[in-house]
């Protein structure tokens, strides 16, 4: 009934906005699973009964306010107390919590089921970005980072908007329709969260622990939202996009990944191909501290990269700081999240722009410096 | 009628053979002892911080008038985020009543002044070095903390200088808290004129009493939270970095059961002033005092299990998870009492609608309203949808802002008579009431909205699905922010040229206040205490 109200305001509403840009956002995500649909239907079941209560008392209080006026001439009686008034709205309402506690709970319970998975997920929080690593079931093995895909530009406003603005990455995590998904949350540095509103699942992603969820989508389609736990300057750039495919797109991903997914360390880059590929990680990555021209932050403590000691020094040890970070400081160990290919392009950008010129690293010179 | 020609006499007497009066100028607040000045710094002083923590929310509106980073920088705009939560909580609401309580208490239980003087100026006077604490925070490096109010570690541990400062501040608040309640629970408990049983105390003096009992409960754990920060910071333990064995939620635990006593130490004395302006323009008694009583008190025990109600998305087991939310939804049962008290109050009075009872009204539907959506938030499955989004956002803003902020404006309208003896614009009060209620709503009912849609908290950019709502809330916000200067303007001029008000403004006052001291009340009332029958 509600659901049907809301969708009829809804299409309205939709209606009225298709003439601009974008129809209004403003009821939950259509649901993906079962668990988001019980949800929405405990939603629309509580705001029934608030809505009933809330013009119940308000109509009292109203026709007071209307009835009840000294304009009107209506004396103010004295009463101030009825023992069977005051037991009767004690009771009621805490008989009320008790007819809406009995289905919630069952929710609950069920949303805290993670047994038995078809596929786990580790899902890693970094300051910002998400770490993805397939850890059992068809797909294990694979391991990948999701970042921002939208271009600064459009930040800034120095391009026009994409249709997907702030919710498109880089690698979606992917993910087979029909099956139990355990995802297992923690994080590198500070306090994350991670949600799929259309699976009804979230997380906090908590440095140092291991916490869970589990989601089963029931159809296929693309999943959009965002990290929603305050975790510093970039907070708001670190999508989550969700890539639900079905059994035999999702074997095929996976065999795609496996073969393709462990780029050669051993070949030798041509320094204009390295340094392309450099200024993406870097502007993806880096530039969040250190500044697009790497001219770095002091209010955060991040150094400028022109100019810089280790990026104009020796080889060796700027690759040591971008494969285990500097302890002590921001600057975060990038070895486990990114591969040779990628830290090796990042160093080559950095030691080539901005002034510096200390020359290029292959992957393989990073390959060697592991461990 | 006599006693109050008596107090009459008394008053002039004092100021003939006067010999230890105020200082003048600067000296008579900075060394005040009497509990009517005091009241004035707090009140001030909350009045300044709900500006400048009001610009601090402008800064955020602004940002988020359109999707894309136009004006702030993301760190800038945490740390106005951080700063605009903490100076309204402890810089502008708590203040605001703290203030109520000092002019009020002793005018309605008979008493000369509060029970510690002096301790009542310190508690005052701590709170300036704190404010300016929390604003230096953003000339240190690396500028305020960008955590939010929270203070969540590990975050709290990677920002810069800025936040020992913040944490130093939270240190004197919560020493000026914890004097400031001493002082308020001593002074109802022992200085009460005789004939005033407790079952006979105004109920703005219960809720206060019940107010301060929370305060002297939870500031110290809050204080607890941030120095374990403190030494995690600097002094190399780890009590919330899982490395060396600490662990971040513990933090959340912590801040948490202050957090939510806190929400109550700032709802409850609003409850009081919501309990005597209704009856007083209702010209009929509270309905169900002692349930009343009852209710604050069982929202207060409440307050203490349920904080984790904050925290359904770190992972707890299902057994805790249905434990807070039970206790969390049994809330509702006491709250509901006073909504229910409060319309029977109204229910056949002899109704008038000046400043203060639209204030209170509009407490009363706006606040309930945020009492519902919190109804909804203590539902795991749906708060786990709605955490951290704008649907909390909201909410909270619906009590805090509906609540408490709505409940002080009534406070002001009511009582400003009593205190400076000169009677307030009506229609510019009747206009800022309206126009606050509106822009409220412009502000924050469509937050609700956004966070249904998606949208979380704290974040400086947000896709193009959320500009609509965006927009409208940040015109809400404009209008909201230039509706506050009618209101100055409203108490500059009622300051300075008001008209004289009569003895008795309001017909349904009945607290001794307004029925025993003459109005505007003399710098020193009940030096004899009044009778009570």
């Amino acid at each position: 009934m509600l659901k049907k109200a809301f969708v009829a305001v809804s299409g309205l509403a939709a209606l009225a906005a298709s003439g601009g840009a974008h129809a209004l956002a403003w009821y939950f995500q259509s649901p993906g699973s079962k668990l988001a649909q019980d949800i929405d239907h405990l939603h629309q079941y509580v705001m029934w009964l608030i809505i009933v209560i809330f013009v119940g008392v308000f109509g009292f209080m109203f026709y007071a306010c209307w009835a009840h006026r000294k304009s009107k001439g209506h004396p103010a009686e004295q009463f101030h107390e009825n023992t069977t008034v005051e037991i009767l709205w004690t009771v009621i309402p805490a008989i009320i919590l008790v007819i809406i506690a009995w289905p919630v709970t069952k929710v609950v319970i069920a949303q805290k089921d993670t047994s038995s998975p078809d596929l786990t997920i580790k899902v890693t929080g970094y300051q910002w970005k998400w770490g993805y690593d397939y850890i059992k079931g068809e797909g294990e093995g694979i391991s990948f980072v999701s970042m921002l895909a939208t271009p600064r530009e459009q930040i800034t406003g120095d391009a026009p908007k994409g249709e997907n603005y702030l919710l498109e990455v880089d690698h979606p995590l992917v993910v087979p329709v029909n099956k139990k998904v355990r995802v297992i949350t923690t994080a590198a540095d500070v306090i994350h969260s991670w949600w799929v509103p259309a699976f009804g699942a979230k997380q906090d992603a908590i440095p140092g622990f291991l916490r869970d969820l589990w989601f089963r989508p029931e159809v296929t389609g693309t999943f959009r939202s965002q990290c929603v736990e305050l975790c510093g300057k970039e907070h708001g750039f670190m999508p989550i996009v969700v890539q639900v495919v079905s059994q035999d797109d999702y074997t095929k991903w996976v065999a795609q990944q496996k073969k393709g997914g462990g780029e050669d360390a051993a070949k030798q880059w041509q320094p204009q191909e390295l340094i392309a590929r450099g200024q993406k990680t870097y502007e993806g990555t880096c530039a969040a501290c250190h500044g697009m021209k790497g001219e770095g932050n002091a209010a955060i403590k991040a150094p400028a990269l022109a100019g810089s000691k280790t990026v104009t020094g020796a080889k060796e040890g700027h690759i040591d700081t971008v494969l285990n970070g500097r302890p002590g400081t921001a600057m975060a160990p990038f070895g486990q999240q990114m591969s040779d290919t990628d830290i090796a392009a990042v160093i080559s950008y950095e030691r080539s722009s901005w002034g510096n010129k200390s020359g290029i690293v292959q992957p393989a010179e990073v390959k060697a410096r592991r461990k | 009628m006599s006693t109050i020609v008596d107090t009459h006499d008394h008053g002039h007497g004092h100021e003939h053979h006067d010999h230890h009066g105020p200082y003048s100028g600067l000296m008579r607040w900075v060394t005040t002892t009497n509990h009517k000045d005091i009241g004035t710094l707090y009140l001030w002083f909350a009045g300044f911080m709900f500006f400048v923590g009001g610009l601090a929310a402008l800064g955020i509106r602004l940002e988020l008038f359109h999707p894309g980073l136009q004006y702030l920088n993301p760190d800038f705009y945490n740390q106005l985020v951080t700063s605009h939560g903490l100076i309204m909580i402890f810089g502008a609401i708590m203040p605001a009543f703290v203030g109520f309580a000092n002019w009020q208490i002793p005018m309605m239980i008979g008493a000369p002044d509060m029970a510690f003087a002096r301790l009542n100026n310190w508690s005052f006077w701590l709170l300036p070095f704190a404010a300016t604490l929390l604003i230096a925070a953003y000339f240190m490096p690396g500028g305020a903390p960008g955590t939010g109010w929270t203070l969540y570690s590990p975050l709290s541990v990677q920002q810069g200088m800025g936040m020992d400062f913040t944490i130093f501040a939270v240190h004197i608040l919560g020493m000026s808290s914890i004097l400031g309640s001493i002082n308020i629970i001593t002074t109802i408990l022992n200085l009460r004129a005789p004939g005033m049983t407790m079952m006979k105390l105004p109920m703005f003096c219960w809720t206060w009493l019940i107010t301060a009992y929370l305060l002297v409960a939870a500031m110290p754990v809050l204080a607890g939270a941030v120095t374990m920060t403190l030494t995690d910071r600097h002094f190399g333990t780890t009590f919330f970095n899982a490395a060396g064995g600490g662990d971040p939620v513990l933090y959340q635990h912590i801040f948490w059961f202050f957090g939510h006593p806190e929400v109550y130490i700032i709802a409850l004395p609003a409850f009081g002033v919501i309990s005597q302006v209704i009856p007083a323009f209702s010209r009929k008694p509270l309905f169900g005092y002692a349930s009343m009583v009852y209710a604050t008190s069982a929202i207060a025990i409440l307050s203490f299990i349920v904080w984790a109600h904050h925290m359904y998305t770190v992972g707890m087991p299902v057994t805790g998870q249905l434990f807070f939310m039970y206790a969390t939804t049994l809330i509702a049962v006491p709250t509901g009492v006073k909504v229910f008290n409060w319309v029977a109050t109204m229910w056949k009075g002899s109704l008038t609608f000046e400043t203060p009872m639209l204030w209170a009204c509009g407490f009363l539907f706006m606040f309930t309203l945020g009492g519902f959506t919190g109804l909804v938030l203590a539902l795991v499955p749906i708060d786990i949808q709605l955490h951290d989004t704008y649907y909390v956002v909201a909410h909270f803003h619906y009590v805090m802002v509906a609540g408490a902020m709505f409940a002080a404006f009534a406070g002001i309208y009511f009582w400003l008579p009593k205190w400076i003896g000169r009677m307030y614009n009506e229609t510019l009060g009747q206009w800022h009431f309206w126009l606050t209620l509106i822009f409220f709503n412009m502000i924050f009912f469509v937050q609700h909205f956004l966070g249904m849609a998606g949208m979380p908290r704290r974040i400086p950019d947000y896709p193009l699905i959320f500009q609509t709502w965006n927009e409208i809330s940040s015109i809400g916000a404009l209008g909201f922010a230039l509706t506050q200067l009618l209101f100055l303007y409203n108490l500059f001029t009622t300051i300075s040229r008001g008209e004289k008000a009569p003895q008795m403004p309001w017909e349904g006052a009945d607290s001794l206040d307004w029925t025993h001291l003459p109005t505007p009340a003399p710098y020193h009332t009940f030096e004899t205490q009044p009778v009570v029958k």
